[in-house]
């Protein structure tokens, strides 16, 4: 049954802006409810204005609504006061497109971002009256899987979803959806039907393998209970990449992130010890020239946007970038077509780049240092010293950038006050170049995240930093990077002890984040409704420790949590990286020279050999 | 290339339920858009951040549908009503309907500066016959001071509704509901709002939707 819309008008007036819960947008596809053999609604795990910009599930829909056989709807998480107004009015999660509640769907595939949003996966599967728990799901329909980078590491949502899709989702959905029309066609059970998903590669149901524990709380062993489970779940992954999605759903609502998109390449090369997306995302795959035009041309026939963005984890290393740049900002002067790109590298090519594409319009360049002191960056492999950023900054300056942004981590592996006060120096050196040309309207922004070990990194084996000696960092940099044009933003350190905690965290966890959640966690990523109380009350009703798990340094012997699930790259050289980095020794960019990170083994990797 | 763009059209429009409830300027986004989509000659403004030269008569608030909103949209190139009305049948979303297009002499001051008064049809729910709602109408109407209340920033102030309301009336009962028929001021000297109006009638709780069916320009 549809949600009627005499129904949504009682509370649609009372809540804020009601037009992400009403769907119908330009290019949002309404299929046949009834001779859908699959219905599939893609959910994302926090507010319409952030999932809507998440290129992933876009991809997801426009691939599932081309097969005549399926539907693809959409639905975000809704904000705190629609949510109250649902509960009291009884209306239940539904999707934009056809108002369907979730439940009358066949499967549910949650995008999993990033582990503050996890309470928020719970949140919406109660709004839809769906048990929140896995195994209360008797019923085989709705299957709620999950996917995306959150997937890497699972195990503290494993008791709450049927399955994941491990890597490229483009790859597996639609032998996911077969699978599971060939199972309500047969009306398989549950069981049968998991059993059956549990054989596609790159799939993972959790509940087909037993996790036993060490006297000492680390994981013993994961070891598969049926035998279509595989030992090793293998992330899948597209190559080459299929042309990009051009049919953009174009919001009413303004986007965190509003224009269109075109992903020039996935992977990234570089090599940053840090990054998971580096690790988890390789081998590098990138599209072509040609290509890239054709879905701009595309994108700008068919959605109208004024903005497209051309995104990858490292964009300005596009062979064919400053091409790709000066063909696109010749070719859209009326109306103008703005150009952006995600990220620049710290060298004066990049500054050229941005000439190019910014124009006149000059708002401001973002570059990343990572790291204060020169030690430090080799830590985390970031290969650029001060010289460079000075050098480009002055590049940025004298082409008459008034405003550079600097990002900064804190908390890396082996960090000390020295290389934090290294951060103010670096950031003053900065201004100084600026004030040469801007003089007193030199701005320069720094901002600063708390660095988070993750899963499948490097760094997957290090400690958080505590809270206390965090905060000191932060006094540190908040007493040197403030007037005179200089601007700090940070985070609370306490959101970045859950986030660690849950990254890697092992299948006991799911307790953890279920009761956090019954006692009204919820939008923790978003500062006005993280509460770290909450989670301590929960982590200790379950005779957990947070910080067992966000600041413990692992051991090459100890078995991950994690390590059922094959990224691809090997411990081996993920460890090999760890002692490296610990020495400060870098290591070289590896479309320079292939590294062995064992890709190419199991994945394959055309940058090898 | 002109900056000032030399022509100008008039686009009528309905903004139907479908798009109620987005805000007036998620709409001028989506009219940017689809205008760019149906490859309307666009002028846009100079400078760093070129904008599209384009101005809504009035802002429509969130929730109310409308078949009388007016845009103008000038352009770089000229192009007939028809043709324009041709171009944006396939670029509106469900929710946008083109009612009419009219060139419009591109010197005339802006559209928002013309719109004197405002008519909309109001839908509310009344149990009873409809004496009782012509009986509240005519006493309202029959004084000459209605102090009301509204917010501004933050702040309460009071203000006077009667010379803001130009016509009232119940216009035709539907089902178990009736709908109004009202003309409201509109304007610097004061813009009336259906909301208020049905409050002084001590029907705020009944309102079931509000439709503008007319600017007056
Ligand atoms: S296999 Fe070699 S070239 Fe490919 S991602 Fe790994 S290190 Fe880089």
């Amino acid at each position: 049954m549809q949600i009627s819309e005499r129904l949504l008008d009682k509370i649609l007036p009372t809540v804020a802006t009601p037009a992400r819960y009403t769907g119908g947008e330009w290019n949002s596809v309404l299929k046949d409810w009834d001779s859908a053999q699959v219905k599939l609604v893609l959910a994302y795990p926090d507010v319409y204005q952030i999932g809507m910009s998440n290129l992933g599930l876009m991809i997801l829909y426009d691939i599932v609504n081309r097969q005549p056989e399926f539907l693809a709807e959409r639905v975000y998480a809704p904000w705190v006061d629609m949510e109250a107004a649902m509960r009291q009015a009884g209306i239940p999660l539904y999707s934009l497109e056809s108002r369907h509640p979730l439940g009358e769907f066949d499967v549910l595939g949650f995008s999993l971002p990033y582990e503050l949003n996890f309470s928020n996966v719970l949140n919406m599967l109660d709004l839809a009256g769906l048990p929140v728990l896995a195994e209360e799901r008797e019923e085989p329909w709705p299957l709620v899987i999950g996917g995306g980078v959150g997937a890497a590491n699972a195990e503290p949502m494993a008791d709450f979803f049927d399955a994941f899709a491990i890597g490229d989702g483009e790859e597996v959905i639609l032998e996911i959806l077969n699978t599971c029309a060939q199972a309500k066609r047969s009306g398989a059970g549950k069981e049968e039907l998991l059993r059956a998903l549990a054989r596609i590669p790159g799939v993972y149901v959790p509940r087909f393998y037993r996790v036993e524990y060490n006297a000492d709380g680390t994981v013993a062993a994961v070891t598969p209970t049926v035998s279509e489970a595989e030992p090793q779940v293998l992330r899948r992954i597209v190559s080459p990449l299929p042309p990009p999605p051009v049919d953009l759903i174009v919001p009413y609502v303004k986007l965190v992130h509003d224009r269109g998109v075109v992903e020039i390449a996935r992977g990234c090369t570089a090599g940053c010890r840090f990054c998971q997306a580096g690790m988890v995302y390789r081998p590098l795959r990138e599209r072509s020239l040609s290509e890239v035009l054709a879905a701009v041309e595309d994108i700008v026939q068919k959605t109208g946007y004024e903005e497209v963005a051309l995104v990858s984890l490292n964009s300005a290393s596009h062979p064919q970038i400053e091409q790709m740049v000066r063909e696109l900002t010749s070719r859209y002067q009326h109306p103008p077509l703005a150009i952006s790109l995600p990220s620049l590298r710290i060298d004066t090519f990049s500054v050229r780049l941005a000439e190019l594409f910014q124009g006149r319009r000059k708002t401001g360049l973002t570059f990343a240092p990572e790291a204060g002191s020169q030690r430090l960056r080799d830590v985390i492999n970031k290969r650029v010293t001060a010289d460079d950023l000075l050098t480009t900054a002055e590049t940025a300056y004298a082409a008459d950038w008034q405003r550079i942004k600097l990002y900064f981590m804190i908390g890396l592996p082996t960090e000390t006050l020295d290389d934090v006060a290294a951060i103010i120096e670096l950031v003053r050196e900065v201004r100084a170049v600026g004030r040469r040309y801007h003089g007193r309207r030199t701005q320069v922004n720094v901002s600063v995240a708390t660095f988070v070990p993750k899963a499948h990194t490097p760094f997957q084996w290090a400690s958080l930093v505590g809270e206390d000696d965090l905060r000191a960092r932060l006094d540190l940099l908040r007493r040197g990077i403030r007037k005179g044009g200089l601007r700090l933003s940070w985070h609370e350190p306490q959101a970045s002890v859950l986030e660690a905690a849950l990254a890697r965290g092992d299948r006991r966890l799911g307790r953890v984040v279920y009761r956090a959640w019954r006692l009204g966690a919820r939008f923790d990523a978003w500062p006005e409704h993280f509460d770290w109380a909450i989670w301590q009350r929960a982590f200790e009703a379950e005779g957990l420790d947070a910080d067992w798990y966000a600041r413990r340094e692992r051991t090459f012997a100890e078995v991950l949590p994690w390590e059922h699930i094959e990224n691809g790259v090997s411990k081996a050289f993920l460890w090999d990286e760890y002692q490296r980095a610990l020495r400060g020794d870098t290591t070289p960019d590896c479309r320079e020279m292939c590294l062995a990170c064992g890709v190419a083994e199991t994945l394959g990797c055309e940058g090898a050999g | 290339m002109s900056q000032t763009g030399r022509y100008r059209l008039r686009i009528t429009f309905a903004k139907e339920e479908a798009l109620k409830y987005i805000s007036h300027l998620d709409l001028a986004r989506t009219w940017e858009r689809a205008l760019r989509r149906a490859r309307v000659p666009l002028a846009y403004s100079g400078g760093f951040n070129p904008r599209p030269k384009m101005a809504f008569a009035a802002a429509l608030p969130v929730g109310y549908t409308s078949v009388a909103e007016m845009l103008d949209v000038f352009l770089e190139d000229r192009l007939t009503p028809a043709e324009m009305t041709r171009r944006l049948a396939d670029a509106l979303p469900a929710g946008l309907r083109v009612m009419a297009v009219a060139e419009v002499e591109p010197r005339l001051p802006a559209l928002q500066s013309q719109v004197r008064a405002a008519e909309y049809s109001v839908r509310v729910a009344w149990p009873g016959d409809g004496t009782e709602l012509e009986a509240r109408i005519a006493a309202l109407l029959a004084e000459t001071d209605l102090p009301c209340e509204r917010m501004r920033k933050g702040r309460r102030y009071t203000y006077n509704l009667r010379p803001l309301i130009e016509g009232l009336r119940v216009e035709a009962r539907e089902g178990a509901d009736y709908r109004l028929w009202m003309k409201l001021r509109y304007g610097s000297e004061g813009t009336g709002r259906p909301e208020d109006v049905l409050g002084a009638l001590g029907l705020a709780d009944a309102l079931v939707n509000i439709q503008r069916i007319a600017l007056c320009v």
